[in-house]
């Protein structure tokens, strides 16, 4: 329950930015420089003389963005790689089975960021870079559940059926196999919000102006013995968003009855 | 001994995923668009020295005869000259390697032992209030990106008690300890997280099993049933989600070598990525995967060694 209230209040929140932050998240102001948290300002003002509050609302909506399509990606790739593979067995499954071994030998940021580093940086990079790297894991939940439903009587009841192989695949094995990727999708989530973030963090997705917590972060250590507010809040944002995704993850392997 | 033998023949079985990496590797340069010659040397490169990477890498002929030139170079030890550096970038890689070898040694071992004494925490106190204190502080933890964990830590220790330096690496051994102090700690603290929601199920577990009831019947105090019996048992299962987690520890490190600016090999990628220095994102990539890989390879070993039950 609280996982889903947290999510719900952050969705909201991204959804009616405009409305509900009281300033422009890239408008300078050099009067209002480094100012600390106050009721004009509750998260203070950052080195441009930016609202630190209204950036971090305005943050959302992208950090929410790159928590989901960096999660829908790699879940559709990985979902369809797992059932064929599991289904057909074989070659096919043998050869993807050691491809999935290749990429998972790579620490995952470092290939990530070596894709980054071909393609440019930004998030598009970003989201291209998950989803070749990030459906291996989705592959191998979804295939294991296959491999295991296949041979369950009504996966054999289709076959002798007649039905196609791409209806017993889609419509029989695949709605049964997924739910461990669905929750396994939010603790997922909490990954890629944190990795994605430290990306922008290190300069190499979302580029400033635009407001996004892991480069806020960044644009705030330089005035850390000074102006802590620049730092703390975008960086507890990120606390709170990730805890309702583990939350909401652990209430739906509950209610899915899917044990991690 | 004969439960040791694999360790002569796992490495044969890593051969079709070095040679997976070999190839990732290999392709993901060979990606950017444009003449890669002049991808790799830069765009101030000299004609002469162009000439000279067309023929070491064989750029003008067919994909597949590139690809042997490349493997062949890499078993010279030449993984091609940094344009940054102007060096080898193996060579440039090990004068690099010692802060990330440093950091992640001493990060494991923190979280391990910051791991063990939240699980033991919790589990001797199962159900009551320290169990769900750490079971929050553990769920909570893994959504805290150390980047900002990082420097949250800079500002308590190094700006508000002024006890540890605030980024940098040192010279003497004592500055090195120093500088290693935040970093490794906020490293160990994000790794401990998922260590100790595993460490204190196992430790509940062994708790309950016959083992501890056994020990409890000999008249054995609490105290001795939990470290004697009940600790070493959960701890094999942490080993294993340790080797998991590598890939996870060594993509933390470049991004805290970076927060911490200690010249690792983590912030020689970062930096990398930012001149667009190929050979070097290219290089690094590779001994990362070969040090993930042979880190499971340890990993087997030690659990080998951990449990006599396991046998691989």
């Amino acid at each position: 329950m609280i996982g889903a209230t947290i999510l719900l209040v952050f969705v909201l929140a991204a959804l009616l930015a405009p409305y509900i932050s009281p300033y422009d998240p890239v408008t300078q102001n050099t009067d209002l420089r480094l100012q600390g948290p106050s009721w004009a300002h509750l998260f203070g003002t950052d080195n441009f003389g930016r609202d630190v509050f209204s950036r971090v609302i305005w943050g959302l909506r992208v950090d929410l963005q790159i928590a989901i399509l960096g999660v829908v990606f790699p879940f559709i790739i990985g979902t369809l790689v797992g059932t064929v593979a599991g289904f057909f067995g074989g070659l096919v499954d043998a050869i993807l089975m050691r491809l999935i071994d290749v990429i998972l030998a790579f620490p995952f940021l470092v290939l990530v960021l070596s894709i980054i580093a071909i393609l440019g940086p930004g998030l598009t990079s970003f989201y291209i870079a998950m989803a070749l790297v990030g459906w291996v894991s989705y592959a191998r939940l979804i295939r294991a559940q296959v491999l295991v439903l296949k041979n369950s009587d009504y996966a054999v009841a289709a076959v002798s059926l007649g039905f196609s192989r791409a209806r017993i695949m889609f419509r029989h094995l695949l709605p049964n196999a997924v739910a461990g990727s669905v929750v396994f999708s939010m603790s997922d989530a909490v990954i890629v919000l944190l990795n994605g973030a430290a990306i922008s963090y290190l300069g190499l997705g979302v580029q400033p102006p635009i407001a996004e917590w892991g480069i806020m972060v960044a644009e705030g250590q330089p005035f850390i013995t000074t102006a802590w507010w620049i730092t703390l809040f975008p960086g507890l944002s990120i606390v709170v968003l990730a805890f309702g995704f583990s939350l909401f993850g652990d209430a739906l392997g509950d209610v899915l009855g899917v044990k991690e | 001994m004969h439960r040791y033998k694999f360790v002569l023949y796992r490495p044969i079985q890593f051969l079709p995923v070095l040679f997976g990496i070999s190839i990732v590797t290999f392709v993901l340069v060979r990606l950017i668009p444009g003449d890669p010659a002049r991808v790799l040397l830069g765009t101030r490169a000299t004609p002469t020295a162009i000439a000279n990477i067309r023929s070491q890498y064989g750029l003008d002929e067919p994909m597949w005869l590139q690809y042997f030139y490349f493997v062949k170079n890499l078993f010279h030890g030449e993984m091609g000259k940094s344009i940054l550096y102007k060096i080898d970038v193996l060579k440039l890689i090990l004068t690099r390697i010692e802060p990330t070898l440093v950091l992640v040694l001493t990060s494991v071992t923190l979280s391990v032992l910051i791991a063990v004494f939240m699980a033991a925490l919790a589990a001797r106190n199962h159900g009551r209030f320290a169990d769900h204190a750490v079971r929050v502080v553990s769920t909570a933890g893994i959504g805290f990106p150390p980047f900002w964990l990082g420097l949250m830590l800079i500002i308590l220790f190094s700006v508000n008690l002024d006890l540890l330096p605030v980024s940098g690496y040192g010279r003497t051994l004592g500055d090195k300890v120093a500088h290693l102090i935040l970093p490794s700690l906020t490293i160990a603290l994000s790794l401990s997280t998922v260590l100790t929601r595993s460490l204190r199920a196992a430790m509940v577990e062994g708790l309950r099993s016959d083992i501890a009831t056994a020990a409890r019947a000999r008249g054995m105090p609490e105290r001795v049933v939990f470290w004697r019996h009940v600790f070493p048992n959960s701890m094999v299962p942490t080993i294993n989600l340790l080797a998991i987690n590598i890939g996870w520890l060594i993509g933390g490190t470049v991004v805290i070598e970076s927060v911490f600016a200690i010249p690792g090999i983590g912030q020689l990628l970062v930096r990398a990525i930012f001149s667009r220095d190929y050979m070097v994102v290219q290089g690094v990539a590779m001994v990362l995967a070969c040090a993930t890989v042979l880190i499971n390879l340890i990993a087997d070993i030690v659990t080998v060694a951990a449990d006599p039950r396991v046998k691989l």
